[in-house]
């Protein structure tokens, strides 16, 4: 039922409907773009380095000769499945051992906060720039592992402080006397109840993630050449906006438009959710 | 002599919302205005309208004049000068009204100087002489206190003092004992009547209770949907009502003067003041309807001789032929009886409680807590309920009543005692078995809002306990509970917020009958809701023990509902049970020196009784149950243990009275070794 009546309210909100169609076609442009695309991304051009947008380089060349088209929407599939990945996972990490922590209270509370609290004092970014090295071979996948593990820790410190009040409330005490599991409580009560903060936290992990990415990448962690992300592309035309802007602009542009397809998304989604407001 | 003037008085809020629609009245010197009506009817924005003290963006119209001076439209400098000066306030929530920060007395002092020109020690004085007034027991020591450092019932008269501090000549209470237990309720009325004689003050009482106006009030002035629907003399209104709305509401009311077997619901809910209907506003919900009355909005108009007018145009009719509500609302059916219910002995015992205690530790610091002592929650009580019986559990805040619920919901070993349900000990249950006895035991909660998850549609909550259960067929099912509760199957994709009061504490209802239970816990149930809503529920209720075979354990503090609806009652008292027994016998005989007290406070809507009424007020407040009295709890306040001999008293004192069953009633038992034997007259049965 919920699912159902959710997905209908969903539906009716503009701004979602807009901001669903958006990430549509920002898909199909990462997906299918690159096949109707003069140039692979892979191709060096030895007769245009670095020039401007035209006909045969729709969106110009880098220092390099690649084509700005291809190489951006390639590195936007890269940054797409990134950045949701990071979102999710670490957005899911920290409502459930927040909510985990928060409910169940007692030891595995003290164990899971422990936890927490660990991972927040360690350098993360010393972390992640040991263990890269090591996983070079391995899948980038690893990568987004860790970049999730380091970004859900104060969010599961809120979820846990919220959960502790959401405990005491009559529904929750109604659904423990009819039986229910801990677990499914949490799944089916506390969580819902905490929905706007988990989705307004995965959008801004979202953006998060792709920024971060790019950071590390620039510091040679993360996606190395020659594989490319947006975060790496945004990296190296930074410093060249002055004369040639398209290495910036183009690549900063479809991050622009994807951090904000997925914030219309999730207003729409919080909206929905949420009974008071009358979307 | 009029003293507050309010003409044709309309407030506005963003979004067309019109809250209070025509309000018109005056008061005199030395007169109590009650004026009554549903949760969000207007009363309190028509009261803060008056004061001034209206939220931004609310638009305001009419007229309000004190003394002959105008007040709206008046600057705000001045405006504050008067308040506090010419009009006193009194809220609900006292807590709010004090900063936390400054003691009792210094704000009270501090009232004094801002209106009157006296010295720091003069007001003080004058301070700790007001404190004196409203009856809070060494005044000197307790205005060196903090607000959080007073009860309920003490901060209540402290604001009262702090109200009258500087002579008013009009004093405006918005439900200034709604969050007060009766006995407390009763005394803080005590106090409002000594603050009127003393100031001469005119008084605008607000309320929802009918009974607070009914010994209290002058005239009363009745609100439905913003409007004033109804107004005129105490006796006027409440003996010979001529609007169907305040007949139905007199109507709807438990009456513990004369029971009857049925109440008489308002069908239907107030309308949204963003949605008023065309004519009258309460023809939705109105029995006496005709076509005529959707033409146009009725203007308060005089009915009958004396001073009384209402907003109905069939109210000369009504008077003509002197119609009352029990005539013209339907009485509901009632439940059709089963066959002549077997003698309690012969039926099945479905809960046992016996000896039960719950002690909380009571902690104290912030970093490291150590234990400072025990509150003792509930401390020793046993009673029994029997299959198709209703018990119902009263007392004030704070006895225990929620933690007993508690300590049986949970089907785990109590720290002491034992709970029987359905015979199965709970310390003795396996995991499988107590899942398995869940479904035979449900509770209500009070809050019918707080008890349903604000993000679930309706239909998820009702299926929630159903597929936890393994039930097949879930969606019908939910169609059928929600047909069972009065509701439309139609309705389980709405989200509970989308209900009204009544209607959520019906899903509530209906998702504790999910699993067709045996024993239903009701914690609370009808005490947020109001009157005309309540009056439903609680036929709703017995109509599906009946038709169900439940048995309940119906907690409440509103000793008149219980007296309807229960088969038995216990009284509890701090952790214990003062006394127990059959509804009939303790009601008209009771026995402990605190039932007696408790029913005495309750205040009956019939002004003749209320004004010929001998209260029995209790002194001070509920001792703290961290260190409750020892020997018999309630020698600290018992007005019988005053009466007795210094002997006699002493064993009051030394010795711990156990509930004992009084000789000649069959069941009746009382914790008192005094125990009181006369009737009690004006709440006897009849
Ligand atoms: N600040 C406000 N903004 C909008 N609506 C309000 C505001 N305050 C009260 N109302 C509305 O005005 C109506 C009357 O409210 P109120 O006077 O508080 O009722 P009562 O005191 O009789 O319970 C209600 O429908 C309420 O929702
Ligand atoms: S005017 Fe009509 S609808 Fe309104 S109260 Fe009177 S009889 Fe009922
Ligand atoms: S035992 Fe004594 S103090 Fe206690 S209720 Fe009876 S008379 Fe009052
Ligand atoms: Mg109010």
């Amino acid at each position: 039922m919920r699912s159902k009546v959710v997905f209908a309210r969903m539906l009716r909100n503009r701004q979602t409907r807009y901001g669903l169609i958006a990430l549509l076609v920002l898909l199909l442009l990462a997906y299918v773009g690159p096949f109707f695309g003069p140039h692979d991304w892979l191709e060096k051009d030895f007769a245009a380095f670095m020039e401007p947008p035209s006909a045969d380089h729709w969106w110009g060349t880098t220092q390099i000769g690649q084509d700005v088209y291809a190489v951006a929407l390639h590195g936007m599939q890269k940054s797409i499945v990134i950045g949701f990945l990071v979102a999710l996972i670490s957005t899911g990490l920290a409502a459930l051992v927040g909510a985990s922590a928060g409910y169940f209270g007692g030891w595995l509370d003290k164990a899971l906060m422990w936890g927490a609290d660990l991972l927040l004092v360690l350098p993360s970014f010393l972390i992640i720039a040991i263990v890269s090295p090591n996983l070079r071979g391995g899948s980038w996948l690893w990568f987004v592992l860790l970049l999730a593990a380091f970004s859900w820790m104060i969010t599961s410190r809120v979820v846990r402080s919220m959960t502790l009040s959401l405990r005491e409330r009559e529904y929750i005490l109604a659904a423990r006397y009819m039986g229910i599991p801990g677990w499914k409580i949490i799944i089916r009560h506390v969580v819902p109840n905490l929905s706007s903060l988990l989705i307004i936290d995965a959008t801004l992990n979202v953006s998060a993630a792709i920024i971060g990415e790019a950071g590390l990448s620039f510091f040679g962690f993360g996606v190395q050449p020659p594989d490319v992300s947006l975060g790496t592309l945004i990296a190296a035309g930074s410093d060249k906006v002055p004369g040639y802007s398209w290495l910036f602009l183009f690549p900063s542009g479809l991050l622009v438009l994807l951090v904000l397809s997925v914030n219309l998304i999730g207003d729409g989604l919080r909206d929905a959710l949420d009974p008071g407001s009358n979307s | 002599m009029t003293i507050l003037e309010v003409n044709d008085l309309n407030v506005t809020f963003r979004g067309g919302i019109k809250a209070v629609r025509g309000v018109s009245y005056q008061l005199a010197r030395g007169e109590v205005l009650g004026i009554v009506g549903e949760s969000g009817s207007g009363k309190s924005v028509t009261s803060l309208a008056v004061m001034g003290l209206l939220p931004e963006g609310a638009e305001i119209s009419g007229s309000v004049k004190l003394h002959g001076q105008e007040l709206i439209g008046m600057p705000e400098e001045e405006l504050t000068r008067l308040r506090g000066k010419s009009i006193g306030m009194i809220f609900q929530d006292p807590l709010s009204a004090f900063t936390p920060v400054y003691t009792i007395g210094a704000q009270i002092a501090e009232a004094v100087r801002i209106h009157q020109k006296v010295g720091k020690d003069k007001a003080a004085k004058r301070a700790v002489e007001l404190l004196d007034l409203v009856g809070i027991p060494h005044p000197d020591v307790r205005a060196k206190a903090f607000p959080h450092e007073f009860s309920g019932g003490m901060r209540q008269r402290a604001m009262i003092a702090m109200a009258i501090a500087n002579d008013p000549d009009v004093l405006i209470c918005d439900e200034p004992t709604t969050a007060l237990d009766v006995t407390i309720q009763a005394q803080v009325l005590e106090v409002l009547k000594t603050a009127q004689r003393e100031t001469g003050a005119g008084i605008v009482m607000i309320t929802h209770d009918l009974g607070v106006v009914a010994g209290l009030a002058d005239r009363v002035l009745v609100m439905y949907a913003g409007r004033p629907v109804e107004l005129g003399g105490v006796d006027e209104i409440y003996y010979r009502p001529r609007m169907p709305y305040t007949m139905g509401l007199l109507a709807s009311i438990p009456r513990m003067d004369r029971p009857s077997a049925r109440l008489i619901p308002i069908e239907g809910n107030p309308p949204s003041p963003a949605a008023l209907p065309p004519g009258c506003p309460f023809a939705p919900r109105c029995p006496m309807k005709v076509d005529a009355c959707d033409d146009g909005e009725p203007e308060l108009e005089p009915v009958g001789p004396g001073s009384r007018r209402a907003a109905c145009i069939r109210a000369h009719e009504i008077e003509l032929k002197n119609l009352d509500g029990a005539t013209i609302y339907p009485v509901p059916e009632p439940p059709a009886e089963t066959e002549a219910s077997r003698p309690r002995a012969e039926r099945e015992t479905v809960l046992k409680v016996e000896d039960l205690i719950r002690h909380y530790p009571l902690m104290k610091g912030a970093v490291f807590k150590r234990r400072v002592g025990t509150v003792h929650a509930v401390d020793g009580i046993s009673f029994d309920i029997a299959e198709g019986e209703t018990l119902g559990l009263v007392g004030e805040s704070g006895c225990g009543k929620t933690t007993t619920l508690q300590q049986i919901m949970q089907l785990e070993a109590p720290q002491d005692g034992t709970v029987v349900v359905l015979g199965k000990d709970s310390a003795k249950l396996g995991r499988g078995e107590r899942t398995a006895l869940r479904r035979d035991l449900q509770i209500v909660f009070q809050d019918p809002m707080a008890a349903l998850d604000p993000r679930m549609p309706v239909g998820d909550i009702l299926a929630e306990p159903l597929r936890a259960h393994g039930r097949k067929d879930v969606p019908a099912r939910v169609a059928e509970l929600l047909t069972l509760v009065g509701l439309e199957p139609s309705h389980a994709e709405r989200y509970p917020q989308n209900f009204s009061g009544g209607q959520r504490q019906r899903i509530g209802i209906a998702r504790a009958l999910a699993l067709e239970p045996k024993l239903i816990v009701l914690d609370e149930p009808v005490s947020a809701l109001d009157v005309s809503i309540q009056a439903g529920v609680i036929n709703l209720l017995e109509d599906l023990k009946v038709k169900l075979g439940l048995s309940y354990l119906f907690v409440a503090h509103d000793l008149s509902v219980v007296r309807h609806i229960a088969d038995r009652v216990a009284v509890m008292y701090l952790g214990k049970i003062a006394e127990i027994g059959a509804v009939e016998e303790v009601y008209a005989r009771p026995a402990h020196p605190y039932t007696r007290a408790l029913l005495s406070a309750i205040p009956l809507p019939d002004p003749n009784l209320e004004r010929s009424r001998e209260r029995i007020l209790l002194e001070g407040d509920l001792p703290s149950p961290a260190s409750p009295p020892s020997a018999c709890r309630f020698r600290t306040r018992c007005p019988k243990r005053a009466r007795l001999s210094a002997e006699d008293a002493r064993r009051c004192d030394t010795e711990e009275p156990i509930v004992t069953r009084l000789a000649p009633a069959a069941d009746h038992g009382a914790a008192c070794h005094y125990p009181e034997v006369t009737e009690v007259p004006e709440t006897a049965v009849s």
